[in-house]
């Protein structure tokens, strides 16, 4: 179903030994990542391995407090974040909408970094929000308060504010938070929309292996603030990683459906 | 469980059929029809309106209210009067004189002081995304108030023109720490810590002009005329005094406005967006700072203005800051022109504070507004 091969090999951004803290509490150490252009990566591990944290720095949130973040070979954290708003768009795990707005008005404010103070707003920035409330199936919903959407609903929203924003890469925590099972496959198979049919360049951090293995390209996993492994989902998802990594002793299987890794859990170790 | 429970499912394959359904949505030409663009662009048009008339009908109050500001007082002037006065420069009788030097002053200050409360109040709401926040909860009012009780206390000053300064003072120290303390921490200036750091540096500054005034009765009976809100024995001096701050104010809450939008999605959310939060964050509380600073320093602290208005101007508006700011401060004005008639009138011939009217009308008002919107609820 995936292809483990990137279209191209360029890399758009990579993590060169970066070590990440909140306050003195080191979260990740002298990490290496490289995502390159067009690729479809899971971040992967046990609640508290950093992989959140990993991803608020690749999305210039997080000041690392060693090595550094590169985007497109530049220092991220010495590009404007207007700059970087343009080629990268990030989405927050369970974002909240102030009440009130509208499903058409949170779109729009995706157009923020291609707007200026002489060019609030143009044509090109109607048709990418209009483009983006129908790609994402939002278009009939436009008038309505994001507050009063089901979670599903709300977080296409959410996806289709980052459409609009028109950016090549897209660091996602979590999308699925809160959802259920179908809505969960909704959101992601619209995620997989974006890097297949839009060419988006798409990190995602994600909690159910299964689904990780199934639609991203690749899967990092972490541990303890350290990667521990990656690649394809078939070589990243083994009994032994998920021994080592989540204490669970596992079976892995074949999807039946797909064909990718599914993990079918034991028992919890130790 | 639940994955075996997936794997074992008959579903068909979950990826091929969405796209599928995605090409059958969208036809072979793709995305982007024109049919699914039209329910919006209808609701924008409708939304539009909505606006357009609730800011006419603002300015309509505004103007309604300034006028019955300059006519009505414990000596009512009839409007031809009034338009004499304001056009004829001929010979200066009593009513021209009550009209240009007391009335329009009077009705200027309260404009200025009251578009300022307005604006405030949406900023100060907006930046600590609290739905209950006003100028007061970010330190700006405890700081007038300590300025004015220490110039009183320890410099014998004893009018408004002479506190102004005093007040503007203690309103800028008070937000410049509530900043400092609110950005102390690991993520910066966030809309809980700079309500904390408001709550506790009000709370400590009111214990200071708590202890000047149970030691000195003559700042108390100095402070407590002040401390009240009163637009009344403000000559236009005041009114020039602080003009320029309310104008620098109400120019970085308009550039201040768009980047609202933003922080309003959340921090990382507007970063990501290429807001840079700490720059937002300080312009909107210079903003507050000017605005409220000023209008406390020439009226006293004025409650309710700056917590209710913008809950108001946001049934109309929605919480796009581009217009919730302006609208604000149009509403804030009628609102404070409107309250100091009222208090004229009421206990002739004497005289209510405007500060006081607020409270007893405001409180009310608010709790109404509280229930209905189910703020308070769960």
């Amino acid at each position: 179903m995936t292809s483990t091969v990137p279209r191209t090999g360029t890399v758009r951004l990579a993590a060169e030994s970066v070590s990440l803290a909140y306050d003195d509490r080191v979260v990740v150490r002298e990490l290496d990542l490289q995502l390159t252009d067009g690729s479809f990566t899971a971040i992967v591990g046990p609640n508290g391995c950093g992989k959140s944290t990993l991803l608020r720095a690749l999305g210039r949130l997080l000041r690392p407090v060693g090595g550094q973040v590169l985007l497109d070979g530049r220092a991220i954290s010495r590009t404007p974040t207007r700059e970087v708003a343009r080629v990268l768009g990030l989405l927050p795990q369970t974002p909240v909408a102030p009440e009130g707005l509208t499903v058409g008005d949170l779109v729009a404010r995706g157009r923020h970094p291609h707007q200026s103070w002489l060019q609030q707003w143009s044509r090109d920035d109607e048709a990418a929000v209009s483009e983006a409330l129908t790609w994402t199936d939002m278009a009939d919903l436009a008038d309505r308060p994001v507050d009063e959407l089901s979670g599903g609903q709300r977080q296409r929203a959410w996806i289709s504010m980052a459409l609009a924003q028109g950016t090549d890469l897209l660091l996602l925590d979590e999308p699925t938070t809160y959802l259920d099972l179908s809505h969960q496959i909704d959101v992601l198979e619209l995620v997989a929309r974006l890097h297949t049919e839009r060419g988006r360049t798409v990190v995602v951090v994600l909690h159910d292996l299964n689904l990780a293995a199934r639609y991203a390209q690749r899967l990092v996993a972490m541990d303890d603030g350290r990667l521990v492994a990656s690649g394809a989902p078939e070589e990243v998802l083994t009994e032994q990683l998920l021994a080592d990594a989540f204490d669970l002793e596992a079976r892995i299987v074949p999807d039946p459906v797909a064909g990718t890794p599914m993990v079918v859990p034991v028992r919890r170790l130790r | 469980m639940r994955l075996a429970y997936l794997a074992v499912s008959p579903r068909e394959p979950l990826v091929s059929s969405s796209t599928d359904a995605a090409l059958r949505r969208h036809g072979p030409g793709g995305p982007g029809g024109a049919e699914g663009t039209a329910p919006q662009r209808g609701g924008l048009l409708q939304q539009r309106r909505t606006r357009l008339l609730g800011l006419l009908l603002l300015l309509v109050l505004v103007t309604v209210a300034a006028t019955l500001s300059i006519a009505v007082g414990s000596r009512s002037i009839g409007l031809g009067a009034v338009w004499q006065a304001l056009t004829d420069p001929g010979v200066p009788t009593e009513e021209t004189v009550i009209v240009r030097e007391l009335r329009v002053p009077r009705t200027a200050l309260g404009l200025a002081v009251g578009l300022a409360l307005g604006v405030a109040g949406a900023l100060a709401q907006g930046h600590t995304r609290n739905p209950l926040g006003d100028p007061g909860l970010l330190g700006v009012t405890a700081g007038a108030s300590l300025g004015v009780v220490l110039a009183i206390h320890l410099l014998g000053i004893g009018t408004p023109a002479g506190y102004v300064w005093f007040a503007f003072a203690g309103a800028l120290l008070g937000t410049v720490l509530v900043f400092a303390l609110g950005s102390a921490g690991r993520g910066g200036a966030t809309p809980v810590t700079l309500a904390l750091a408001g709550a506790a540096l009000s709370a400590l500054f009111y214990a200071l002009v708590r202890a000047v005034l149970v030691s000195d009765t003559d700042s108390l009976d100095a402070f407590r005329f002040w401390v009240v809100g009163a637009l009344a024995g403000r000559g236009a001096d005041v009114a020039w005094q602080v003009a320029p701050f309310l104008l620098a104010g109400l120019l970085l809450a308009l550039v201040n406005a768009p980047a609202l939008d933003l922080l309003g999605l959340g921090e990382d959310v507007a970063r990501g967006l290429g807001q840079r939060v700490w720059l937002a964050r300080l312009v909107g509380l210079a903003a507050v700072t000017l605005l409220c600073g000023a209008a406390t320093a020439a009226c006293g602290p004025i409650a309710f203005v700056g917590l209710v208005v913008p809950h108001v101007v946001r049934a109309f508006t929605g919480p796009a800051h581009r217009w919730l700011v302006p609208c604000s401060g149009l509403l804030g004005a009628a609102l404070l022109l409107l309250a100091d008639v009222v208090g004229r009138v009421v206990v002739r011939p004497g005289e209510l504070q405007v500060g006081i009217v607020l409270a007893l009308v405001g409180a009310p008002f608010f709790v109404a507004l509280i229930r209905r919107r189910r703020l308070a609820g769960p």
